[in-house]
């Protein structure tokens, strides 16, 4: 115990005599830990927030998207406009899909950014063109006044319901919106209802309208860019995922949609985050290997500046190990030093882009940094830590 | 307590060889106090680097407490050097970036049992005594020789060495900082009959031990010429 303290106190006052070089030196290990982190809250907090989303929509979801889907290059993209590739869908498609048995309701959906206006607000909003049945899909509940039916679908009535953020920053307050009118494409629309808040920014920014509603101006192609299937069960999702692509390939090619359940959905995703991951780590890898490279360097001549010190330790006592220990913990506290550093720096960058971007921090990572911090540390510091021990203490003590 | 025999230290300098000590043989008994006297270059230094358990003998055999050193691993090496001697340099060697207070104390860090008494306290003790209690937290660069060399003879008595091996104690001080700084030697010696192996060149320094040890181009010879 005694000697840790005093290995500490002797690597912090070495410290302290050369500020800069302890600071330059430990700069790339607390740039590879930075960097490592916020890669790894990142990318852990994109995996998070499309997760949530997609377990924010009901079970037994069968998604028909563009393209390839999610698995492939093309597909579809998420909430952007109309559709990246493939085919889209219309209204035929839906009617068919309606005919086959296991399906609880089928969903064709439309997105748009659109500018919104009130009598006093302009807001960017996104429009969701569903039907009735799509509010069940996205678990969107009614907070105030009331989600539109089958018959506003049907007769494409000028009617929104707006989500709960969205309605806040048009009109002040949840409670002050229904009743009130939006325009946006150079339409009018009656909010009928506010939805409840989710915490999903996507349903909680969105304007949802019937999509046939959408057909006038917003959507005059009648295309949808997705259709999402309710299933009755989970065992039927293998059935009807044939009937659906069966019913599909009579008017499209096999490449031009895909139907994708839920679960392979995330799988997909779950994998692509693993490759980018792989990435990410990689790149932080480097940093940290050449800060590793760095702090070595320095201890080399840290060992050859201090080779009259090492000496006199060793004319009173030290033993080899003593001076390795000396020197190794040196470096595995500048590499430390560093490590935290990053650490801090990056738990700060979260806190800020949190406001924008889905990042989450958690202790693996946190383990993950100073660990590995430690670890180089040690690994580079191994070798010269072991040339100040093997010095003779004679020609130690002699060096001038 | 101490007994040399036929020790030789060669160095290879490519093709040459500089026998530093040659063939050596010499004892010293606890509690004496004896010098060891030969000119520049003769290999007293060497001869004493040897005795003090820092370099090993190309050949022979140094027996300490009648255990022959020449086998024994780094670590019961380094214990020797920590419990058993004391070195006092010509250069003090002292380490700068410490203060005299923590230079004094520095041998307890490596002594791997519990110890009998509180590093800091008797640090200050021993500083006070050889009349540095006044520069306790200064640094080394601070001090004149004359006191440096007191703080490396508190440093060597911190561990209650059997040994105190003086290297040209001193030959970087004017006569009368030298003076003092054998004086202190001397009593150390007489009080608490501690060994004290005094190297120099200079014979009225050497007059001033019990018993002198001549050493001439490495070689141990009886009368100084
Ligand atoms: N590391 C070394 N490599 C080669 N030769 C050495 C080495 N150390 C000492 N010598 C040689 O050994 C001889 C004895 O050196 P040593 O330092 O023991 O002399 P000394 O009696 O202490 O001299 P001084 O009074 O000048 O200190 C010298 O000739 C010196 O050149
Ligand atoms: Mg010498």
């Amino acid at each position: 115990m005694k000697q840790y303290k005093n290995l500490l106190k002797s690597s912090f006052d070495d410290f302290k005599r050369n500020k800069v070089r302890t600071f330059l030196t430990s700069l790339g290990i607390m740039v590879g830990v930075f960097s490592v982190v916020i890669l790894i809250a990142l990318g852990l907090g994109l995996k998070n927030y499309i997760q949530g989303q997609f377990q924010n929509m009901g079970a037994n979801l069968i998604m028909i998207l563009p393209g390839s889907g999610f698995t492939g290059e093309g597909g579809a993209s998420f909430g952007g406009q109309g559709t990246v590739g493939g085919v889209s869908f219309d209204e035929k498609d839906v009617s068919k899909l309606e005919r086959i048995s296991g399906i609880d309701y089928v969903v064709p959906i439309f997105m748009k950014n659109v500018s919104v206006e009130t009598e006093s607000e302009k807001k960017i909003g996104s429009v969701m063109a569903i039907n009735e049945d799509g509010f069940k899909l996205m678990n969107v509940e009614v907070y105030d006044g009331r989600l539109f039916g089958s018959a506003d679908v049907r007769g494409s009535s000028k009617v929104s319901v707006l989500g709960n953020t969205i309605a806040i920053d048009l009109f002040g307050s949840v409670d002050k919106a229904v009743g009130r009118t939006v325009r946006f494409e150079n339409q009018r629309f009656k909010v009928i209802g506010v939805a409840k808040k989710k915490g999903d920014r996507q349903a909680d920014t969105a304007i949802f309208i019937p999509y046939r509603t959408a057909y006038q101006n917003i959507n005059p192609d009648k295309k949808f860019w997705a259709i999402y299937l309710g299933v009755k069960s989970d065992k039927l999702i293998p059935e009807v995922k044939k009937k659906t692509e069966d019913t599909l390939l009579k008017r499209y090619d096999a490449e031009g949609f895909a139907v994708t359940e839920q679960a392979e959905l995330l799988n997909s995703i779950n994998q692509i985050f693993s490759i980018i991951n792989i990435v990410l780590i990689a790149i932080g890898s480097i940093s940290l290997f050449v800060g590793g490279i760095g702090i070595m360097n320095i201890m080399y001549s840290t060992v050859t500046e201090r080779t009259k010190e090492i000496g006199i330790r060793r004319a009173i006592g030290a033993t080899e190990k003593d001076i390795l220990m000396q020197f190794l913990s040196e470096s595995i506290v500048l590499s430390l030093l560093g490590g935290i550093a990053g650490l801090l720096l990056a738990t700060i960058v979260v806190l800020i882009i949190r406001f924008f971007f889905p990042a989450s921090l958690n202790l693996v990572a946190v383990l993950v940094a100073l660990g590995v911090s430690s670890a180089i540390g040690i690994i580079f510091g191994v070798f010269p830590a072991r040339r100040a021990a093997s010095l003779s203490p004679i020609d130690a003590i002699r060096y001038e | 307590m101490i007994k040399l025999q036929n020790v030789n230290k060669t160095y290879f300098l490519g093709d040459s060889e500089v026998h530093a000590v040659e063939n050596a043989t010499l004892s010293i008994k606890k509690g004496e106090y004896v010098s060891i006297l030969g000119s520049s270059g003769s290999g007293k230094s060497t001869l004493m680097h040897m005795i003090g358990l820092l370099d090993r003998p190309t050949s022979g055999k140094i027996l300490i407490n009648n255990k022959d050193i020449s086998k024994i691993s780094d670590n019961e090496l380094s214990t020797l050097r920590n419990t058993y001697v004391g070195f006092v340099f010509q250069q003090f060697n002292l380490i700068n970036k410490l203060t005299v207070l923590e230079n004094v104390a520095l041998p307890t860090i490596y002594y791997k049992s519990q110890l009998d008494f509180d590093p800091t306290e008797k640090a200050k003790k021993l500083l006070e005594h050889l009349g540095m209690g006044q520069r306790l937290n200064f640094y080394p660069n601070k001090i004149s020789g004359g006191q440096q060399q007191r703080v490396a003879i508190a440093r060597s008595l911190i561990m209650n060495p059997e040994l105190i091996l003086a290297d040209e104690p001193t030959g970087n001080l004017d006569s009368k900082t030298g003076d003092e700084i054998l004086q202190i030697l001397e009593n150390l010696n007489k009080k608490t009959e501690v060994t004290v192996v005094l190297v120099t060149h200079e014979k009225d320094v050497a007059d001033r031990t019990n018993r002198k040890i001549y050493i001439k181009d490495g070689k141990v010879v009886d009368k100084y010429i």
